[in-house]
């Protein structure tokens, strides 16, 4: 198929474009950037005309619930979720059901992907068998199957002789290790920010100590082991700082923030709104402001939706009770759209941070609308604007913080791999 | 925070009894007075007033409870109300769904009220986000969130013996933490007008944050009981008194218990509160809890006449808009 996209405000931050220019796909890829190619004749012509053209979105965290929770999402669901909301590849935390740690898992999500998904799947595999913390994954087989790091998720590797060992064979087989930092011990059995809030609701809270405790400790061993470390949802602005100080001494670490912690805080929760129920918690006003400001300096790299769609019963209970998470994949863009209009970042910052970087981090050849580049691409409208109704959200979990929310920024056609694989009217 | 109005019916009459969190001053003051008059009817031959009559109230409790249960069924009965007791095992109701099956089970029996006690906090806040609009729901004690009318009878109770909150000095002793009655008591004080309420405790059984309930935290015992007027004791649940939380009973006892000796450095003539029941030697010595200055009978009393003054409150507020 050929595409032509004309008339289109195309950024790309890794060429540095931020200016009107046409672009020319055929097949799986990108052949021109500027003027069409002698005798091009597109089999559609998208007229862009006030729109942005980006490269589609990467998305370091969402779970797509297959195999193992398809009652809360499927690989067809979600990743035309992820579609819609102008993701053209996801990167899937190991912590399914089977647990990402064999190859048989990385071909079964790739089979499923190929013949039901609409957008580039990409898995983690578990750092420890089962995520159990014990033994060694076998990671240059699932390298080979095609994981592109590794990560225990939220499990704990109580042994940090484990955890240590772990990190160097990563560093072996040349692959990123993608932690959470999270005690368990000190966050024992939490479901708040411990804080003003949780204090006032009488919920056992979850300390920023959870979180900077489990930093330092990696930190240490990153100094030690010399793996590559990926330092996933960041809450608080005091491991900010932390990592800040690592990266001025010259460690080779990288970090990302879910969408949501950038507009939401403790003090959303109100009585016991079991949709802010999230992990790690929603945190302090100084600890988002703080994750604003990073995200702006780039401190953060990278910002990515921690995608967990659930039934409708993981969020009816008690707020303890109710199982953390938000059905996120179609609200990145707007709400990283809301850092521009805030003055906070630049609208080719903001692609950076949502595809061009997120790409290096995995070390895929995504990000960049570069001649040849697969041709993988979101057209949104910056100026469209519109109320959020969970009940129209394409993924199969309507859980969201941000019912009624007014959002500015619209996706209005994605292209994965030189197809048209989501458009606004299509779906509406 | 844009839902605390979910307590109020639409002509803004109280429709649940959740929390005393963001209530205004007038209706504790309502209840109150309301629970004074009520406070009569139990020393009657014929204890029993027809307000409640032909509603049907359910005690709905996921939590073991004697007291709290016994007295709400009381007040009911005294209202002439009819009274379902349903004791839940905590294990059978894990997931939301039950719960709210069992609730709509419940409607169905055309029930007026639901008491509820349950473990967790925000419970009673969900099950009232989800009952059919002609149903109230009483909060008899959310995990460690609220425990309101319990909050309401120590203050019954404080105004008998010291009328004017306005000239009050409070201390709240023990486990803050987990304490969903002290969680109450604190907002009542505060709502109530007394100008010092002080916590007690070691660190670990107070949050960091506690100073944002708009209290004066002390974790020397001694000097947070100088000059108090109201002591409020609260109960040690014994999973907490050894491990991380506290190293024994006896150490918990000598630092925080109420003692006569320690009882002497509060105004001469302040009283002393407990929720019950009480643990004997770890949180207050017997001659403290069986001495002319506590007043842990008269709550017990009193926890009747408010609850009724509640409930009455709460299921006659239709009769009083029409």
């Amino acid at each position: 198929m050929r595409i032509a996209i004309i008339n289109g405000h195309v950024i790309d931050p890794r060429n540095d474009l931020n200016d009107k220019r046409d672009i020319y796909i055929q097949d799986d890829k990108i052949i021109t950037v500027g003027k069409a190619p002698d005798g091009f004749e597109a089999d559609v012509t998208i007229d862009a005309n006030k729109l942005i053209v980006c490269p589609g979105f990467v998305d370091l965290c969402a779970r797509l619930r297959e195999p193992g929770l398809e009652h809360k999402g499927t690989i067809e669901t979600e990743t035309l979720a992820a579609a819609a909301g102008g993701i053209t590849s996801i990167c899937v935390p190991p912590d399914t059901n089977p647990v990402i740690d064999t190859p048989a898992v990385v071909e079964l999500i790739h089979k499923r992907n190929q013949d039901a998904g609409f957008i580039h799947v990409y898995t983690l595999a578990a750092l420890t068998r089962g995520l159990a913390g014990e033994h060694l994954t076998e990671m240059a087989h699932l390298k080979a199957a095609g994981c592109v790091g590794v990560s225990n998720v939220t499990h704990d590797v109580a042994n940090p002789q484990v955890l240590r060992r772990a990190m160097e064979y990563a560093a072996s087989v040349d692959m990123t290790v993608f932690l959470h930092p999270e005690d368990t011990g000190l966050a024992n059995n939490g479901c708040a920010h411990e804080g003003a809030v949780s204090t006032r609701l009488g919920l056992a809270g979850i300390p920023e100590a959870a979180e900077t405790q489990a930093v330092a400790n990696y930190l240490m061993l990153v100094e030690q082991t010399g793996s590559r470390v990926h330092f996933c949802r960041l809450s608080t602005a005091r491991a900010i700082q932390m990592i800040g100080r690592a990266k001025y001494d010259g460690q080779d670490i990288t970090a990302d923030v879910a969408a949501h912690q950038l507009h939401l805080t403790e003090m959303d929760i109100g009585y016991f709104d079991s949709q802010c129920h999230v992990r790690p918690p929603l945190r302090t006003q100084r600890d988002q402001a703080a994750l604003r400001q990073a995200v702006a300096n780039a401190q953060i790299e990278a910002i990515c939706s921690d995608h967990q769609p659930h039934d409708v019963d993981a969020k009816l209970a008690p707020f303890a009770e109710t199982e953390p998470g938000i059905s996120a994949l179609e609200t990145v863009l707007p709400l990283s759209l809301r850092l521009v209009n805030d003055g906070l970042i630049s609208l080719p910052e903001m692609v950076d941070r949502l595809s061009t970087t997120p790409a290096e981090i995995l070390g895929i050849n995504a990000g960049h609308l570069s001649v040849n580049a697969q041709a993988d691409i979101c057209i949104f409208d910056p100026n469209g604007h519109w109320v959020l109704d969970p009940d129209n959200l394409l993924s199969h979990g309507h859980n969201t913080p941000f019912r009624n929310w007014e959002l500015q920024g619209r996706v209005i056609k994605t292209i994965c791999n030189g197809e048209i694989v989501y458009s606004l009217n299509r779906h509406e | 925070m844009k839902r605390h109005d979910i307590q109020f019916d639409q002509a803004g009459n109280l429709r649940h009894f959740l929390t005393i969190e963001n209530l205004p001053r007038q209706t504790l003051i309502d209840i109150l007075d309301a629970a004074e008059n009520f406070s009569t009817v139990g020393t009657q031959t014929a204890k029993k007033v027809p307000l409640l009559r032909g509603k049907t109230i359910v005690n709905l409790f996921f939590e073991p409870s004697t007291r709290t249960r016994t007295t709400f069924e009381l007040a009911a009965k005294r209202l002439s109300a009819d009274v379902l007791n349903i004791n839940i095992s905590t294990s059978s109701t894990s997931k939301g769904e039950s719960l709210l099956d069992m609730l709509r089970n419940l409607e169905a029996m055309h029930c007026d009220m639901f008491v509820v006690r349950h473990h967790q906090s925000g419970a009673a806040h969900f099950i009232a986000d989800h009952v059919a609009p002609h149903i109230s729901v009483i909060n008899a004690g959310d995990g460690s969130h609220a425990h309101p009318t319990q909050g309401m009878l120590d203050m019954f109770t404080i105004r008998r013996h010291k009328p004017d909150f306005t000239k009050l000095r409070v201390a709240v002793i023990g486990d803050i933490m987990h304490s969903r009655v002290a969680r109450s008591e604190i907002h009542a004080l505060n709502i109530l007008g007394v100008p010092e309420v002080r916590v007690i405790g070691p660190h670990t059984l107070i949050p960091r944050d506690a100073g944002t309930l708009g209290v004066h935290v002390y974790h020397n015992m001694r000097e947070g009981i100088k000059d108090v007027d109201v002591i409020m004791m609260l109960r040690l649940q014994r999973e907490r008194m050894s491990g991380a939380m506290l190293p024994s009973e006896a150490e918990y006892f000598s630092e925080y218990g109420i003692t006569e000796e320690k009882l002497s450095l509060a105004k001469p003539d302040a009283i002393v509160l407990h929720p019950g029941p009480i643990n004997r030697g770890v949180e207050i010595e017997s001659s403290v809890a069986d001495g002319p200055q506590s007043v842990i009978l008269e709550q017990v009393t009193n926890g009747i006449a408010v609850r009724m003054a509640i409930m009455s409150m709460v299921l006659g507020r239709k009769q009083e808009t029409t």
